[in-house]
């Protein structure tokens, strides 16, 4: 049996039937309407609104904004990486690792066209309901560049 | 609002000092502040300690328990890297509104060799440091330096520059924590942190403290003949920009600040004699001549290519060494950049002085986000 998959943070939703894809939500102010990526909100920090900011799903891809080449991180991180700001079509942007490209400014083009990618980062055991050790992937996203 | 001055300053050296505590190292400077206004903890009526990382200590309690309990009303503030200059605008605001004549401001942090700051960023239980970017503050203000590449095309070199500028300063500077010079080479073939800011663009961490004594009109005279004026103090918080959530926006509310304070104090940037401005990596310097109004936007690059920004250029920035080189013991570095500004405008500024200094601007940011401004003129 697969283990079970359990998403790195809120803002992802994993698949929960074989057709579906991974994707990332957000929640659109009604009235101005900025959307925030991730877990719903009191109200829309832009106008002052307040109340329910109903939940949108976002797009699968975007424009790369700005990056980052970090090489020197906490103990246990890998580096070097590219931390990325993704402009996605919603008007909403994410912080993501960029990967599948060289961590090199010079192979790192503005404006590219990036695709979101979900993969297993890690896993843990834990202690089911039943007290049986019980194997948890954990699904992160991370955007790569459009491979035509 | 009445006018508020400072009266006097006092600060310690930025360094490590494993064997002192906190409250001892806000004490000595607060006894250095106190003794260069020639006033006494029994004249002071206020007392507020900027410290972020022991913001539950009641370090300022702590601090009156070694330099006199007089049993003033003491207040602890904490509001990240600006923690140090909010604790001075709140001891500016008790003299301004005229509730105390004589108010003293501490800023103070011992960090040791804590490493990379920020980050460390849990989503259910679940690190996410290095897996959805990072939250880690040299990742951070390379964004932010690459969005300048990006507008404008800025090169890594030109902020290196600034890092060659601040540690060329800082040899001039006794309380820097690093007085050393370093080449555009030796700045562009160190290590890199994260791009474009490599080790020498990257502020230390370290200890330290400083403090102000503040006064009103009336009282300013009875210790001083040559007080130096607070134009103006301005806070201000991060307002809703498009991508701020994401990646923290350190110019808006900079230009914010920027805005009123030169409107509050009927000062322009043309008018300062020197700017401390919150060099907490190379690339925000850079960015903040924009933000400040040194130079129009766009033109940031140009200003350091053409040595504007450096001691005996037009508008000397970071003369005491900046973050980069004086250090940036998170709580303390609001407090001592007034402590710079002030040493500036007394003329007390030795090897480092700017000729004629009659106007400084004192400029910080806290990530999350936090400005200050003051304006300070002799």
């Amino acid at each position: 049996m697969a283990n079970t998959q359990r998403a790195i943070a809120p803002m992802l939703r994993l698949p929960t039937a074989p057709d579906e894809k991974p994707y990332l939500v957000g929640h659109r102010c009604p009235v101005c309407p900025a959307t925030f990526i991730g877990e719903n909100r009191v109200g829309c920090g832009k106008c002052a609104y307040i109340g329910d900011l109903p939940e949108v799903r976002l797009s699968d891809h975007g424009t790369l904004y700005v990056y980052s080449i970090v090489h020197q991180s906490a103990p246990g991180i890998p580096v070097p990486y590219v931390s990325a700001i993704v402009d996605l079509p919603e008007g909403v942007s994410v912080r993501c690792n960029l990967v599948d490209i060289e961590p090199d400014p010079q192979k790192i083009e503005f404006g590219m066209p990036v695709d979101m990618v979900t993969r297993k980062v890690r896993e843990r055991t834990e202690k089911n309901a039943h007290g049986e050790e019980e194997i948890i992937d954990i699904i992160a996203f991370f955007f790569r560049p459009r491979q035509d | 609002m009445r006018d508020v001055y400072v009266v006097g300053v006092g600060m310690i050296k930025f360094g490590r000092y494993p064997d002192k505590d906190v409250s001892q190292m806000g004490a000595e400077a607060g006894v250095l502040a106190l003794k260069d206004a020639g006033a006494s903890i029994k004249d002071v009526e206020l007392l507020v300690c900027g410290n972020l990382f022991q913001a539950n200590a009641m370090n300022a309690q702590k601090i009156l328990q070694q330099i006199g309990q007089t049993g003033i009303p003491a207040l602890n503030v904490s509001n990240a890297c600006a923690t140090g200059s909010t604790a001075f605008r709140e001891a500016y605001v008790g003299v301004a509104s005229e509730m105390y004549d004589i108010t003293m401001a501490v800023g103070v942090e011992q960090m040791g060799k804590m490493g990379l700051l920020g980050g460390g960023a849990r989503s259910g239980g679940e690190s996410v440091e290095g897996v959805l970017g990072s939250g880690l503050m040299p990742a951070v203000f390379g964004q932010a330096g690459v969005e300048h590449m990006r507008k404008h095309g800025t090169t890594a070199e030109h902020f290196a520059k600034i890092s060659v500028k601040n540690h060329k300063h800082s040899v001039h500077n006794p309380l820097s924590q690093y007085q050393v010079e370093v080449s555009l080479d030796d700045v562009m073939n160190a290590r890199m942190v994260a791009y474009p800011n490599t080790l020498y663009m990257c502020c230390p961490t370290g200890d330290g403290a400083a403090a102000a004594i503040l006064m009103s009109e009336d009282r300013m005279k009875q210790f001083t003949s040559k007080p130096i004026k607070i134009a103006t103090s301005v806070l201000t918080s991060d307002p809703y920009t498009d991508r701020d959530l994401t990646m923290p926006d350190v110019n808006t509310l900079t230009q914010n600040a920027a805005k009123a304070a030169y409107e509050k104090a009927g000062i322009g940037p043309q008018d300062l004699s020197l700017v401390e401005l919150h060099d907490c990596f190379a690339t925000a310097e850079l960015l903040h001549y924009e933000n400040l109004g040194l130079c129009a936007e766009g033109e940031a690059g140009r200003m350091i290519d053409e040595g504007r920004t450096e001691l005996g250029g037009d508008i000397p920035v970071n003369v005491s060494g900046g973050l980069l080189s004086k250090g940036h013991p998170l709580g303390a570095t609001g407090v001592a950049n007034i402590y710079e500004i002030v040493t500036q405008l007394r003329g007390q500024g030795g090897a480092r002085q700017v000729e004629g200094a009659k106007a400084g601007l004192a400029h910080v940011i806290g990530l999350g986000s936090a400005c200050t401004i003051h304006i300070l003129t002799a």
